[in-house]
């Protein structure tokens, strides 16, 4: 059974805590092979592998921006062909009022300024930003998750999950702490 | 709290320094970068931050001025309507750009020099742009009117000219700020949330824990954050040649002897670069110190930055002698008064004569490795460069304003102490918010500085 990264990981069931990035990476694999798939991960920076071996994909994020910037820059060039051509023509010198390379200018910049905000928000919105507390949180310990420990997480929604056998295999992997915040308990 | 000692500097003759000096551990660059911000308030500091503070009053006392009594207050007049306001603009417009290239353009190209001094250069970048965007709204002589460059269903049922430079310079000039807000605080939210974790007093863990927004450094967290920090860097990279550019337009679309030419979108856009790398120097140099950060900001970010300051000072002196023998080729005997007389020889040669020397022959010392790697010479070259490109802008406006078609509408412009003393305020209120800066937030980006830590160890092991 491959490890695969699972949305639900809101009630984490069990938490355990490793002192490197490659620690975390192999307490992942011995938990895959007890047969447990449903992980998240907290770190302090972005760990070398994590996301090919949980199964994420690279962030769709990319489309919404390209769809914003595509919107913004379409709108502000109709906006200043409405305001040239329809609402508030000057006459200046005979110049044409629809003048596309005047009009380039601005709908650039619209562009990339909607579309920078767009890719600021929605990495915020998926990373389901902001959200003061999370129950992670009340964890001893995890205050170190954006320092120098790396935190692994399974879902109480992942049944393969059984204490004692995962206990001793991420214990055998290395974890410095092992938590279950659901039933209770630590060692 | 003191920072951890970590290894000092000691690197042997003719090899290029590492990025990171030592290999320290997560907690201890932790603790290292984080602690910038609560170590106890040095009296140096202390006495920049009262320097920067007075000159801050003095700032907003000449606003003030300027708004009561008009901008007469200035030295502009016709012929030089466009005085000290506008060089000031385009400096301190200039001096962003590089912040941008480095944390942008740096990053895409995926140099690792950049790291450690991305959010510094970043962080200087939005400082520049506020002191630069006082200037427009000043010189419009009733700012309280600044909004009508905005395109908003007016009353009056009229609308911006937008086929003329100014209002794009209003949106270039908008979304250049916000667009860099926002990269600089994506990039911040790590370290924020380190700061939620790590910080002393109660107080500070609350305000950094709301504006970390909750991060928890997930799975799904970093993976969106990393793709829209690539994007934000994209989407900044073609601002670093835009802004400017446009910029260049306002002068460039003028029929005025001196601006008319085709020639100054990349020649604004390589002196910004150039005016920017010298303003980091200026303000790193001073703030390695302070904080005795040489293991993370080595000999090898400064041995870079002087290699393109060199590069960028060729780019310069190439666009000038290119503005020579455009208009000596064009036969327009106004055009080539402009250059080949006025400018070297006119009421302000010796300004053209500074000019050159600080941007085309001083910067030839970085020929010499050794010279890049003297901080002494570094600092010193670096504030000449930023002297030099402030004349540049002088001979750009005033030189040319001065003397145009007509002799008998020729006249010298003098600054008045309100000019200076808002030059000088700009000076001083950006010092101080750079030293707001340096004590509110790490300024060293910690978890990009970890992660570039485990990859150099990773490529030691496995080469």
């Amino acid at each position: 059974m491959t490890a695969r990264y699972a949305r639900s990981v809101a009630r984490p069931a069990m938490l355990a805590e490793f002192a490197s990035g490659e620690a975390l990476l192999d307490g992942i694999r011995a938990l895959a092979a007890c047969g447990v798939s449903r992980f998240d991960a907290f770190t302090p920076y972005e760990v070398a592998g994590l996301q090919d071996m949980l199964g994420v994909r690279r962030s769709w994020l990319s489309w919404i921006v390209l769809a914003v910037a595509l919107v913004a820059g379409g709108g502000a060039y109709l906006l200043q062909w409405w305001i040239n051509v329809i609402d508030y023509p000057l006459d200046i010198g005979g110049r044409p009022y629809h003048s596309a390379p005047a009009f380039l200018p601005i709908t650039f910049e619209m562009a990339v300024l909607f579309g920078g905000a767009a890719a600021l928000f929605s990495a915020l919105v998926l990373g389901g930003l902001p959200r003061l507390w999370h129950p992670v949180f009340e964890i001893d310990g995890f205050e170190r998750a954006t320092i120098d420990r790396f935190w692994l997480a399974v879902g109480a929604s992942d049944t393969a999950l059984d204490r004692v056998r995962a206990t001793a295999a991420v214990e055998a992997a290395g974890a410095l702490c092992v938590v279950w915040p659901a039933t209770g308990g630590e060692r | 709290m003191t920072a951890p000692t970590l290894p000092a500097e000691g690197v042997p003759p003719g090899v290029l320094p590492d990025v990171l000096v030592g290999r320290p551990s997560d907690a201890e660059l932790s603790e290292q970068l984080l602690s910038t911000t609560w170590r106890p308030w040095t009296r140096g500091w202390k006495l920049a931050f009262a320097i920067c503070g007075a000159l801050t009053v003095n700032l907003f006392a000449m606003i003030t001025l300027t708004v009561l009594r008009g901008i007469g207050v200035w030295g502009n007049n016709i012929p030089v309507a466009w005085g000290f306001g506008i060089i000031n603009f385009v400096w301190w417009i200039g001096i962003g750009h590089a912040g941008t290239f480095i944390s942008a353009i740096l990053l895409l190209l995926e140099q690792r020099w950049r790291t450690s001094i991305n959010r510094f250069t970043e962080g200087m970048t939005l400082f520049a742009v506020i002191q630069a965007a006082m200037f427009p709204l000043l010189h419009l002589g009733r700012p309280w009117f600044a909004y009508w460059l905005f395109p908003y269903p007016s009353v009056m049922g009229t609308w911006p000219q937008v086929r003329s430079a100014l209002p794009w310079d209003a949106a270039a000039v908008t979304t250049y700020f916000l667009v860099s807000v926002m990269f600089w605080y994506l990039g911040l939210i790590p370290d924020l949330a380190a700061l939620r974790d790590r910080a002393p007093a109660r107080t500070r863990r609350i305000l950094y824990g709301i504006f970390a927004l909750g991060w928890r450094g997930s799975v799904q967290q970093w993976r969106h954050h990393k793709v829209a920090y690539l994007l934000l860097a994209g989407l900044a990279t073609p601002l670093v040649v835009s802004v400017h550019s446009i910029v260049s337009l306002d002068f460039a679309t003028t029929g005025l002897p001196g601006w008319h030419s085709t020639i100054f979108p990349p020649f604004f856009v390589a002196g910004a670069i150039f005016s920017g790398f010298a303003m980091v120097l200026t303000l790193m140099i001073p703030a390695r110190r302070v904080f005795r950060l040489h293991n993370v900001i080595t000999l090898r970010h400064f041995d870079a930055m002087a290699k393109l300051m060199l590069v960028m000072s060729w780019i310069a002196t190439y666009a000038y002698v290119a503005e020579l023998f455009v208009v000596w080729y064009s036969g327009d005997r106004y055009e080539a008064y402009q250059p080949l007389v006025n400018r070297p020889f006119g009421w302000y040669g010796w300004a053209f004569w500074v000019m050159v020397f600080c941007n085309c022959v001083v910067t030839q010392l970085f020929w010499s490795r050794r010279m890049r790697k003297n901080l002494t010479v570094l600092f010193a070259v670096a504030l000449l460069v930023n002297l030099g490109m402030w004349l540049e802008r002088f001979e750009i406006i005033v030189v040319s304003l001065s003397r145009d078609f007509l002799p008998s509408s020729w006249h010298i412009f003098v600054p008045t102490w309100v000019d200076l003393g808002i030059l000088a305020g700009t000076l001083g209120f950006f010092g101080l918010l750079f030293l707001v800066f340096l004590r509110l937030v790490p300024f060293v980006p910690v978890s990009e500085m970890k992660q570039m830590r485990a990859e150099i160890v990773h490529d030691e092991v496995r080469p």
